[in-house]
């Protein structure tokens, strides 16, 4: 392994990580007063997070039909209100038996 | 009177990303670990991150030996909403926040960390925000060495699997306010129509996913703002 080059590679992705971070709640610190942009502001977590997820969530397995399951069953979940954790245990283990009897039925 | 925002509230918060972020990080020490990547230079990652999308990007073009400008720009790019989420953050925060104070915690601003600290009722102060980072980043740490330490371990079927977990996540955070509230079940549908879009049509595709992420994210709200403007303090 050719250290210098990987941890400089290192450094660099940090860097370009932090940045970003940093400097918008470094530089703004006065209430911005307009309301379109703070309403933006209040929309852009779920716009974020919607666009993160689809359509990524269907290649985040083996195979898009148990992505497509536990999908379905996250949205369920999510619906029904349960809690970050159980939605993400519940959709994993739904993959994880869609997956398994895809194996059993011969097309995994 | 809504719940103090003290420090012990923030590590409870930080609790379910931290489990959450066990099983990501966990995926990603065992992708490094395959790439031949020794334990600790996967931990020295995680701990000088802390993000997924770009840290998985940045690390696959280090192992591939790529350019540094490459490294560099496609994980800036995929990092690039940060901005805007530190951008909603500083409208968030407590204005007493010390400079350093913003210059240590913004370290800790994740899409997961971000979403739970923006659903706390009014500002976010630096005892809670500190609070909040403390376990996801013991989490991802360990995860990531745990990742690492046992690639080969756990069954391909059960890695596949853990996959979805963290989207699963996403979508226990942004469904049930889409239930409740028009304008984010529109921001929510448009964006990521607007993602698919961008990730199947033939050109569009060319464009990689953290300008997508920022191009989706931008349009969708801006529209969302525009025609359903949020009236002061009411805002969730």
């Amino acid at each position: 392994m050719n250290y210098p080059y990987v941890l400089t590679g290192i450094f660099i992705m940090a860097l370009v990580t932090y940045i970003p971070r940093m400097l918008p709640l470094a530089v703004f610190r006065k209430k911005i007063e307009n309301p379109f942009i703070q309403s933006f502001l209040a929309y852009v977590p779920y716009a974020v997070l919607s666009a993160m997820t689809f359509p990524a969530i269907l290649s985040s397995t083996a195979s898009g039909w148990s992505a497509a399951a536990g999908l379905v069953a996250a949205i369920l979940l999510a619906y029904k209100g349960k809690g970050l954790l159980t939605v993400a245990i519940g959709a994993t283990a739904v993959v994880f038996l869609v997956e398994q009897g895809m194996v059993l039925a011969g097309i995994g | 009177m809504s719940e103090q925002l003290t420090f012990q509230k923030g590590l409870r918060d930080g609790i379910p990303i931290c489990l959450g972020y066990l099983s990501v990080s966990f995926a990603f020490g065992m992708m490094a670990a395959q790439g031949g990547m020794p334990v600790w230079v996967a931990l020295l990652i995680s701990m000088t991150n802390l993000t997924s999308a770009g840290q998985v990007a940045g690390t696959s073009l280090i192992l591939a030996g790529g350019m540094y400008l490459e490294i560099a720009v496609t994980t800036f790019v995929i990092n690039i909403r940060y901005m805007l989420m530190s951008l909603s953050l500083s409208q968030k925060v407590d204005e007493a926040m010390t400079t350093f104070q913003r210059w240590v915690l913004s370290f800790g601003v994740t899409d997961e960390i971000f979403a739970v600290a923006m659903q706390q009722k009014g500002e976010i102060n630096a005892r809670y925000f500190s609070g909040l980072i403390c376990l996801p980043y013991c989490g991802w740490a360990l995860g990531t060495f745990l990742g690492a330490a046992a690639t080969g371990i756990l069954p391909e079927s059960l890695r596949s699997a853990l996959g979805i977990a963290i989207y699963g996540m996403f979508l226990a955070i942004i469904i049930p306010p889409s239930r409740t509230s028009k304008p984010i079940r529109r921001v929510v549908i448009f964006a990521g129509i607007l993602s698919c879009v961008f990730t199947w049509t033939p050109g569009l595709n060319q464009l990689s996913s953290g300008w997508v992420i920022i191009l989706c994210a931008v349009v969708a709200s801006a529209l969302a703002a525009l025609q359903y403007p949020i009236a002061k303090e009411a805002q969730t």
